[in-house]
């Protein structure tokens, strides 16, 4: 079963708005992928994020998780148990003063017997790497810590998709890369669903599957190499290229026989291989 | 800086006081608060105080730390202090030393001040005990098992214990949140020190309004987190803590009846606060 | 105005347990007309040591000058400082408070100027508006909570550059934007370095952006200033960044590599001057002329 499908959906603030926010959306999104979400601030990203879980239910259009429509309020809770979503602030998600009873928060509020939370709150702190913190106070954590401990937090209900709306905007490069790192064995080890909207192109890289958004619109949807060697169209929706496939791109226009990079590593083997050709 | 050393009080290690069920500790903080002012001549109150000091002992907060929390309400207790010593009346005859038209000092009023100021320096010491060796969620928890009896006159117990919870929990945030914008503000040439009550009170929106406007998206963001999180209320829900009733809390009780037993025999034996009076004055 | 700090320290909240020493002796001195780089952790004091620069933070330990002005002497007009030495906090948007864009903006020259005729302040309140590429007409009646993130980050720009500091200092200009946002306000920084103040000096946890960006830069760890030099030699020390935590330009990473594989490249690692440096050792290895 699909784990995410979107059938036509069409979501708007208040009637009175000019534009759709998300406008007829079509997609559907297999178990165990990996999917960057891309597009500029009021792309309509944000908002397809919280239409997966049920915080906004289409206007037109259906949305399921697992099989189970998010405009059926009796399907709810299953909903959000099944799909965990971190946000951007990394101070505006955490209830308690101390992190376990905050990683604890989501099994209590499902009702997981006391004995069983426990056990939880050991298996998301170790997966996020911060049992360490177990006794502290979050907002003595740096932003990093403070994201890993709300992944934590919605580690410990079990879900099977992770969402993380810009989790790492707000972020230090360090920061970013923990909270990428974690992300990433969550997908390759549990084989968690992972959804992650972001405006960093890198991050991208790191995802099977890349969804650009423009005007509320689906308008690229492909592998992320193949959705970073369409530049033209990118540029046109107002993105950019990562900063080594710009300069891939640019060596090849110079003449230079290289192929698109996307890291700097693959893009010093390229241009190795192309001097050491002569 | 506005920073955590005035609020949050709470002082992190491992001790005996640290170790007690926070309910246990409120009930004694109560039983402690009537203690003082059952206390009615100078031997009680000593009690009381050799009391504390075995608390302040036990729970390994360095005294400086303590003291601090008083220093907060000096102002306070010296202010009161003076009205006191000068506006104490009584229908008593009072034994007078001073007098100058409506004011005057009695030895009655020395003592009361004294006993007053006395009385207020310790209930500070006690309650900043509790504060400083029991977190903000074990106090939440506490208070909230204490009035669950209230859920019978349909008191929403569980949701003011969480309201206080996420209240303490996003002090330091909007503190540092508080800070930011008074410099970006400062740097923009506000000037928050000088001038009349008036000229200060209005220096002020410029920061209240960015914070209240920030609040509210804290709020927002919040409330998405919690429901995604799938909070729905009370109903269904279980909790990860256990308060656990120990020896600890046995002994510490033990403790404080007989604390308050022997206020109320000194006070019953060795005669009220004023007796002492007899000591000085013919 | 030259900016000159020797041995600075500063601890917060001293003689208490929550005591930490931010500064550990800062030595520094950035030019005027420079547009400056400050580079380092969360916590290396790289934020401490700029809200010294207009006197947001008092001095404690050291020497500090800003032009003329001697931040160690207690009769140092602070007010007049802090309109030469503009500052832009992380996320200036969140400080937006007044009921409409030009009130906002015009708060500081209020505040500066008590004098200043509502003619002029609007005049100059017109200005800067334009000068951060906003429509003036458009946005000067608006509410500051009606304009989209990006336009309110330029509103707040404005408002502190609107009494022309010689010296603007930025945290984090481009955080939170998307890359288009980001490029757009870098380039707006360079119009207002080029145009209106003299000196810029931005922190920043992007070492893309500082390459591509700064005439000079300092790296910050743990309380000092470890490397002060133009980004070009800094980049070059990419090992040094590394083994203190830090990022280095994707063009670094890349030249790295290619120097484990033997090749050396002599560039500024900026992209630009990385891509013809590339492209010239290429054609002077006779590449190109096959075809």
């Amino acid at each position: 079963m699909e784990a995410v499908t979107f059938e036509n959906v069409k979501f708007i603030y208040r009637e009175d708005d000019p534009a759709y926010a998300v406008n007829g959306v079509s997609l559907s999104i297999g178990e165990g992928q990996f999917v960057a979400v891309l597009g500029r601030n009021g792309s309509g990203k944000s908002t397809l994020a919280k239409l997966i879980n049920a915080l906004l239910t289409p206007t037109e259009g259906k949305v399921t998780v697992f099989g189970m429509d998010t405009a059926d309020a009796k399907q709810t809770f299953e909903i959000r148990k099944s799909a965990g979503m971190v946000f951007q602030n990394p101070d505006n998600q955490t209830v308690a003063s101390i992190v376990e009873d905050d990683v604890a928060f989501g099994p209590e509020n499902i009702g997981v017997p006391r004995e069983e939370i426990g056990k939880r709150i050991d298996f998301a702190l170790d997966a996020v790497g911060m049992q360490a913190f177990r006794h502290s106070t979050p907002s003595r954590l740096s932003g990093g810590q403070k994201q890993r401990i709300a992944i934590a937090g919605v580690l410990a209900i079990m879900p099977k998709i992770m969402i993380l709306d810009e989790s790492t905007a707000m972020l230090d490069p360090k920061g970013r890369r923990e909270v990428m790192d974690v992300i990433k064995k969550l997908n390759k080890d549990r084989g968690m669903t992972v959804i992650l909207i972001t405006h960093f192109m890198e991050e991208a890289l790191e995802a099977d599957r890349a969804i650009v958004m423009h005007r509320g619109e689906v308008v690229m949807d492909a592998a992320p190499e193949e959705v970073f060697s369409r530049s033209e169209e990118l540029e046109a929706y107002n993105l950019t290229l990562p900063r080594a496939a710009y300069i891939s791109k640019k060596l090849a226009e110079g003449g230079m026989p290289v192929k698109g990079a996307f890291n700097a590593e693959e893009l010093a083997e390229e241009i190795c291989a192309s001097l050491q050709k002569i | 800086m506005l920073n955590d050393v005035t609020f949050g009080q709470y002082y992190p290690t491992k001790s005996f006081v640290h170790n007690m069920d926070p309910r246990a500790k409120i009930v004694f903080i109560i039983a402690y608060i009537v203690a003082i002012f059952l206390a009615d001549n100078f031997f009680a109150l000593a009690a009381v105080t050799l009391f504390l000091i075995v608390a302040v002992l036990f729970s390994r907060v360095p005294f400086g730390r303590v003291l601090r929390s008083v220093k907060m309400i000096l102002f306070l207790i010296i202010f009161t202090a003076i009205l006191n010593l000068f506006f104490y009346s009584s229908s008593e005859e009072l034994h007078m030393i001073w007098e100058w038209k409506f004011i005057s000092v009695s030895w009655e009023a020395i003592i009361n001040m004294i006993f007053l100021a006395f009385r207020l320096f310790l209930l500070v010491m006690g309650t900043s005990i509790l504060t400083l060796t029991t977190t903000p969620v074990a106090l939440t928890d506490g208070i909230e098992s204490l009035l669950t009896p209230l859920k019978w006159i349909r008191l929403p117990v569980h949701e003011l214990a969480l309201i206080m919870s996420i209240a303490l929990r996003f002090i330091p945030t909007l503190m540092d949140e508080t800070n930011r914008i008074v410099a970006a503000q400062k740097a923009r040439g506000a000037n928050f020190e000088t001038g009349g009550l008036i000229k200060r009170a209005k220096a002020v929106v410029p920061i209240l309004i960015p914070l209240l406007v920030s609040a509210f998206r804290r709020a927002e963001d919040l409330g998405d987190a919690m429901d995604a999180r799938c909070y729905s209320g009370a109903k269904g829900r279980t909790k990860y803590k256990k308060l656990t009733f120990t020896w600890r809390d046995l002994i510490g009780l033990l403790l404080f009846a007989a604390l308050i037993a022997g206020v109320v025999l000194l006070n019953t034996y060795l005669g009220g606060k004023f007796e002492i009076i007899g000591y000085f004055v013919k | 105005m030259r900016i000159v700090a020797k041995d600075l320290t500063y601890t917060y909240n001293p003689k208490s347990p929550f005591a930490s020493q931010a500064l550990k002796g800062v030595d520094i001195v950035i030019e005027e007309g420079e547009f400056f780089g400050i580079i380092g952790h969360t916590g290396s004091g790289k934020s401490t040591f700029v809200q010294h620069l207009n006197a947001l933070i008092k001095l404690t330990g050291g020497s500090l000058t800003v032009g003329d002005y001697d931040l160690s002497d207690k009769k140092c007009k602070f007010l007049e400082l802090r309109s030469k030495v503009g500052m832009v906090f992380q996320y200036p948007e969140y400080q937006l408070f007044a009921e409409t864009v030009e009130k906002d903006v015009m708060f500081g020259l209020k505040n500066f100027h008590k004098g200043m005729a509502e003619e002029e302040m609007k005049a100059a309140v017109k200005e800067a508006i334009g000068r951060v590429d906003l429509d003036y007409e458009d946005v000067k009646d608006k509410s500051p909570f009606e304009l989209s993130g990006g336009q309110r980050r330029r509103v707040a720009i404005a408002g502190v550059i609107v009494t022309r500091p010689e010296i603007l200092i930025l945290d984090e200009p481009a955080a939170g934007l998307d890359p288009l946002g980001k490029k757009e306000i870098m380039q707006l920084l360079h119009a207002i370095h080029g145009s209106w103040c003299k000196t810029v000096v931005i922190v920043s946890h992007d070492m893309d952006e500082i390459a591509e960006n700064c005439t000079r830069a300092a790296v910050f760890s743990e309380g000092k200033v470890v490397m002060e030099d133009t980004p070009a030699e800094i980049f070059k020390r990419s090992d040094e960044l590394i083994s203190l935590g830090l990022d280095i330009p994707v063009t670094a990473k890349c030249a790295r590599v290619m120097k484990e594989r033997g090749i050396e490249i002599d560039t500024d690692f900026t992209c630009d001057d990385f891509i013809a440096k590339t492209l010239a050792l290429w054609k002077g290895q006779g590449g190109g002329n096959a075809q």
